[in-house]
């Protein structure tokens, strides 16, 4: 059961000012998110601008995953009375995604995910990043090869894999199988693309072909990353949220978070005090 | 050596002892079970080896020991198997599909599951009767292969469910997840992920199940299959149209088990010996189907590990 209150809107609260912004894509609005009775995310606002990596940060158990979710509705999967309270609206045309009207599938359509542990499907390289495309009733053989390759080469592992494309993807090497998972989720040409701390099972050579990846995946979507790694956040995203146990601390411009936050929490968690 | 290395060491060489110990009371008790099987199936190929020719397997029942044979027993049973096969797979699978990725968790599937369970511990002998009431009387299928495989089905059913569940089980949430994101429904996600990484656990479970429905005797006696048997059902196919036939369906029908038991009960010595070969077919069969849901987990097993 959800309840949406759409009395409730909040205004999105952006706190930078330096980079010129962009359109938007999305925006939480007051969301809040209850695992059955336990509030996990309180009064949230977040926008999402287009074409650029928005970061997700906070120490273990503040909610980031979970607000990521709400974003493809994955909370909907599986039993628990999870309930959303509040909005996300997603642009252009401004529909609420967490609205009882809109089917999930339908927002997960429209917006692709990454997870933490690469999850290739137990089929061939080709029929794991062709999979979106047999789901929305693709049929032309030659417009999924097309689509695939394109894919692969925007996940930068067509050089690794083009001449085998009908090996198992389990055994491709992690970094490998993430990059993969991207290809996979990218071949649907999602206009938002939600990274869970897509590195943390990887080692550093595969996470720096990740990063420089989504560095350059923004030109084509709009990202947003949770992850663990404060110079990862740094490294990877135009904008910063800090989060704290369910609630959003502060957002802002990358650069200014990292080096001038305005909150004492903000400083002390990117600082290492604490998290 | 000090004092402490020695104390130690006699420590440890004294837990050891029950180490030995139990090696030997756990190989005793193994051997016990295997053993007995062992010397039960050397006993019945002993036995029953005079007896296993072409010919045994060529030739109907016959008053005379010595032109008996299992012809009508064996394709009574192939066909008893693939009614029941035809319909405990896709009742079975589909039934264990929609209780793992289908049904809301609440009181009505906490009982369903529950006697899901209880089915399987069932005797098999109710089954006849519920199946000689069903089957033979209320859906007047008669007395005939149809109403034996539907019986079997039914027995089990529960054997193929249970199987179908625990394979689900094993794949990983993550692949759940990964299908989900990408917008499949849940149809697709059945059709496409579910039912192919669960295949290997499905098809152990249906050969189990089917391994132990060709040795079952009491519920097939119960809707009265008979136990001489010199005939063989019609053909399927036929050269006048329409081609095929499904009279066989209805046909009178005798199966291994029975065909044994019926030997057995013959004061003749001569058809002492045709129910031990006829056994030693009966085991070999069942022998076989295990091993094929032996290979094939394997098989399946090497080529998805999560």
């Amino acid at each position: 059961m959800r309840m949406i209150d759409a009395n409730t809107m909040g205004t999105p609260a952006v706190t930078s000012g330096a980079v010129p912004a962009p359109a938007l894509k999305a925006e939480a609005r007051a969301l809040d998110f209850f695992y059955g009775e336990v509030q996990a995310l309180r009064k949230i606002d977040l926008p999402v601008w287009e074409n650029r990596v928005t970061a997700l940060i906070g120490p273990s158990g503040c909610g980031k995953s979970t607000f990521l979710r709400c974003f493809n509705r994955m909370h909907d999967i599986g039993e628990g009375r999870n309930r959303y309270h509040g909005e996300i609206v997603f642009h252009p045309d401004g529909v609420d995604i967490l609205h009882r009207s809109v089917d999930p599938i339908e927002v997960r359509m429209r917006i692709g995910m990454v997870f933490q542990k690469p999850n290739p499907f137990p089929k061939s390289i080709f029929e794991n990043v062709a999979y979106g495309l047999r789901v929305r009733g693709e049929r032309s053989r030659s417009a999924i090869a097309d689509r695939v390759e394109a894919a692969l080469r925007d996940a930068s592992l067509w050089d690794e894999v083009g001449d085998r494309l009908h090996d198992m993807a389990f055994n491709l090497s992690g970094g490998q199988q993430q990059r993969l998972c991207i290809a996979r989720a990218l071949a649907t040409s999602p206009e938002l693309l939600l990274f869970d701390e897509p590195t943390s099972a990887l080692d550093p050579n595969a996470t720096a072909n990740i990063e420089d990846l989504i560095n350059r995946l923004k030109e084509k979507v709009s990202i947003l990353i949770v992850t663990h790694n404060m110079q990862q956040a740094a490294r990877v995203s135009d904008y910063t949220a800090f989060m704290y146990l369910g609630e959003l601390v502060e957002f802002g411009d990358t650069n200014v978070v990292f080096t001038n936050p305005k909150k004492r929490q903000t400083e002390d968690y990117i600082t290492g005090r604490f998290g | 050596m000090t004092t402490e290395t020695a104390r130690i060491r006699r420590l440890v060489a004294r837990g050891k002892r029950f180490d030995k110990v139990f090696v030997i009371l756990g190989l005793m008790s193994l051997m016990v079970g295997v053993l007995t099987l062992a010397v039960l199936l050397a006993g019945l190929v002993h036995d029953g080896a005079a007896r296993l020719d072409w010919d045994f397997f060529t030739r109907f029942p016959s008053r005379r020991a010595g032109n008996a044979g299992i012809l009508s027993a064996i394709v009574g049973s192939t066909l008893v198997m693939l009614i029941t096969a035809l319909t405990a797979i896709p009742l079975g699978v589909a039934a264990g599909v929609y209780l793992e990725e289908y049904a809301r968790r609440n009181w009505l599937t906490e009982i369903i599951e529950i006697n899901v369970n209880n089915l399987a511990g069932v005797p098999s002998i109710i089954y006849g009767l519920l199946a000689l009431g069903l089957f033979v009387y209320a859906l007047d299928f008669g007395q005939s292969i149809l109403s034996a495989g539907l019986t079997l089905a039914l027995l089990i059913l529960p054997v193929i469910i249970v199987a179908t569940r625990e394979a689900i089980r094993a794949i990983p949430s993550s692949i759940r997840e990964g299908a989900c994101a990408l917008g499949a429904t849940r149809w697709q996600m059945v059709r496409d992920h579910i039912i192919p990484y669960s295949t290997g656990g499905i098809l152990t479970g249906v050969i189990i199940g089917l391994a132990r429905a060709i040795g079952e005797t009491a519920p097939i006696i119960t809707i009265g299959a008979l136990t001489f048997i010199a005939f063989l059902p019609d053909p399927p196919l036929g050269a006048e149209f329409p081609f095929v036939s499904f009279e066989w369906l209805k046909s009178p029908f005798t199966v291994m088990p029975i065909q044994m038991f019926n030997w057995m009960s013959r004061p003749q010595a001569a058809f002492q010996v045709n129910a031990a070969a006829a056994g030693v077919v009966l085991v070999v069969m069942t022998l076989v189907m295990n091993g094929a849901a032996i290979w094939l987990r394997m098989r399946y097993r090497k080529r998805i590990k999560w």
